[in-house]
């Protein structure tokens, strides 16, 4: 019971590792190419959430100096993971051009169909 | 002059950065190329006057945009990494004549200044890695280099090299978001990034966090490692090796799995070790296994390789399984001889990988069975090739015998003697496939596809020969080589203690 208690205080980190280990799952599972990069994205988006969660405090502002203030937010994991983001973009834009071009080359997407292909060759 | 030296850390990564901006735009392959020339010389005399100021003045800490770490961006040279710098920009400068008549015959025109622009967004990212202090940073330089291989190893002629390069992406990014994750676990834990202050703050952490370091440690072990590909994470590397563009495969077995490897040192050595505070690493023991299964298994599937590029492939999983060792044995000697093999297997790929390129130049092929007799017609070229070959066996007089040596001294110093069997025996396996290719090139008659080969114009002959040269000469005097992997081994290991 306890167990159960302390998981569901701590549901952001379930979803978090929910996210991670089906988009890993995904990626290891099917062999379809675009199939395999949507898995590989929902992997680096549950990273973003493992940054930004204990980053944001409830009531908390921006970090602006301000004698109203006196709770503020960390500011960094949001300016990291935006970097990670385009990072994630780069990845993935690259991934489907080479997607593209393999459709070009083999006529098909399935990585197991490729593997079947090239061991003929 | 004095306002230039000042920020030679960040020119090092400044000018291959916007010379790989400067590349594209340029379109035209010669254009490029005559660009990369000159950005891939600069390189090697930054990098030098850098490893100068450290061995002369101790480490250089350099604050990017003038931020005080631990809140901007430090670059931080010490001998390590001024070793590591040194020896990507100098493989970089020696290989880079040889590109222009490979890219030529490998490449369309139209695409060829898009394959210089890439290696120099390589380039930028492979030193990035390797200069910055930053752990968030080291990330970003990390994609930087990755997303470029992915490019030049796509840009191969076979259609295999598209295959090759996806696989490598999925592999890598999978790497690269693991590393993030453990560099997660690493800020929250101490709210910082820089690479010193993590290392402090750890060092002060408190019993019941020992876990969540613990976790940290695994999730960058393992996501640098299937960037090194560290077996049995290296399903991607036979593939990308063997299909890139001949000289894309020189660069990269030179350099990039060098610089993962750099990484995984001043983490399990600079931060790890510090913050754990044992004589030991706690994963000693995995690393150890899996570099001696890499050692022989993968040395085993190379002597059954039919294309040359694939087997070398093969062979370099089995050295980095040597390197690995030495960071698993984890005492002075051992480590000096991982880090000085870090140098060492670079020289000698980069010259084996060369002469295969040369080789493809003359006969388009790079097959075992069409080299048959190509010793007597590219004899310059098989000259270098048994000559780097030797070196990778181990033979005495070679820069591969005194990696071999420290790692064995290692070995020994914590008693583990039949490692040094081990050493031994993987070390004969590797005499199987480089004889095998002696003996096609040299005492078969001469085949149909090599008959009308001969040596490469002296662009390409001259880095081979260069190479072939080094091997030798820090087989004979390792001052340079094992001096500073010496020294830097008992910098790292100064954490330890």
């Amino acid at each position: 019971m306890e167990a159960l208690l302390a998981l569901v205080d701590h549901y952001n980190f379930v979803i978090t590792i929910f996210l991670m280990v089906a988009g890993l799952y995904v990626v290891v599972a099917r062999s379809n190419m675009v199939k395999k990069l949507i898995g590989l994205s929902i992997f680096q988006t549950s990273v973003y959430l493992l940054y930004l969660e204990p980053g944001k405090i409830i009531g908390g502002t921006a970090p602006i100096v301000d004698p109203k203030f006196t709770l503020y937010s960390n500011p960094l994991p949001h300016v990291l993971i935006l970097t990670a983001i385009v990072v994630g973009v780069g990845t993935l834009a690259l991934g489907l051009a080479l997607v593209v071009r393999i459709h070009e080359a083999y006529g098909t997407t399935d990585d197991d169909d490729i593997a079947d292909r090239n061991r003929d060759e | 002059m004095n306002t230039v030296l000042a920020h030679l850390p960040a020119l090092q990564i400044v000018i291959p950065l916007v010379g790989g901006l400067l590349a594209a735009l340029l379109r035209r392959g010669i254009l490029a190329f005559a660009l990369t020339l000159v950005v891939s010389w600069i390189m090697p005399v930054i990098s030098g006057l850098l490893l100068h100021q450290v061995m002369t003045s101790g480490p250089i800490s350099y604050h990017l945009g003038s931020w005080p770490p631990p809140w901007g961006i430090e670059y931080r040279v010490d001998l390590l990494n001024g070793m590591v710098l040194m020896l990507v920009s100098t493989i970089g400068a020696v290989i880079i004549p040889f590109a222009r008549r490979s890219i030529d015959f490998e490449i369309g025109e139209r695409r060829q200044a898009w394959f210089y622009s890439m290696y120099l967004m390589c380039l930028a990212g492979l030193l990035g890695v390797t200069i910055t202090g930053d752990a968030f940073n080291a990330f970003v330089f990390l994609e930087i280099s990755s997303l470029s291989t992915y490019l030049l190893i796509a840009l191969g002629r076979d259609r295999r090299a598209l295959v090759a390069a996806f696989r490598y992406l999925i592999m890598g990014t999978i790497g690269a978001t693991f590393y993030v994750i453990g560099v997660g676990f690493l800020y929250l834990l101490t709210g910082s990034l820089n690479m010193v202050d993590i290392a402090a703050r750890l060092g002060a952490a408190e019993p019941e966090q020992a876990r969540a370091i613990i976790a940290g440690l695994a999730f960058i072990t393992v996501g640098i490692s299937l960037k090194l590909a560290l077996f049995p994470l290296h399903s991607w590397l036979p593939g990308a090796y063997a299909f890139a563009p001949s000289w894309a495969t020189v660069f990269l077995a030179a350099t990039a799995t060098k610089v993962a490897i750099y990484l995984l040192v001043r983490f399990l050595f600079s931060i790890f070790a510090v913050a754990l505070g044992r004589d030991s690493l706690p994963i000693a023991e995995i690393v150890l296994s899996l570099s001696v299964a890499a050692m022989f298994i993968a040395s085993i599937i190379a002597v059954y390789q039919t294309n040359l590029k694939r087997m070398l492939a093969y062979s370099s999983l089995a050295q980095i399984g040597y390197i690995m060792l030495g960071i698993g044995i984890a005492n002075q000697a051992g480590l000096a001889g991982g880090l000085v093999h870090i140098v060492n297997h670079a020289i000698m790929k980069a010259a084996l990988f060369l002469a295969l390129g040369a080789i493809f130049y003359r006969i388009g092929s790079v097959q075992i069975a069409d080299i048959a007799g190509i010793g007597r017609r590219m004899p310059l070229t098989m000259a270098a090739f048994s000559v780097a070959g030797l070196g990778l066996v181990g033979t005495p007089g070679t820069a591969g015998f005194i990696s071999k040596w420290y790692l064995a001294l290692g070995a020994l110093e914590r008693g583990w003697w039949p490692m040094v069997f081990l050493l031994v025996a993987s070390s004969l396996i590797s005499v199987l496939y480089v004889g095998r290719v002696l003996e096609a090139a040299w005492f078969r008659p001469v085949g149909e596809k090599a008959a009308a080969a001969k040596d490469p114009p002296l662009s390409m002959l001259l880095p081979l020969l260069v190479l072939a040269a080094a091997t030798v000469y820090f087989g004979l005097d390792t001052q340079w080589t094992a001096g500073i992997a010496d020294a830097a081994a008992a910098f790292l290991l100064g954490g330890l203690q």
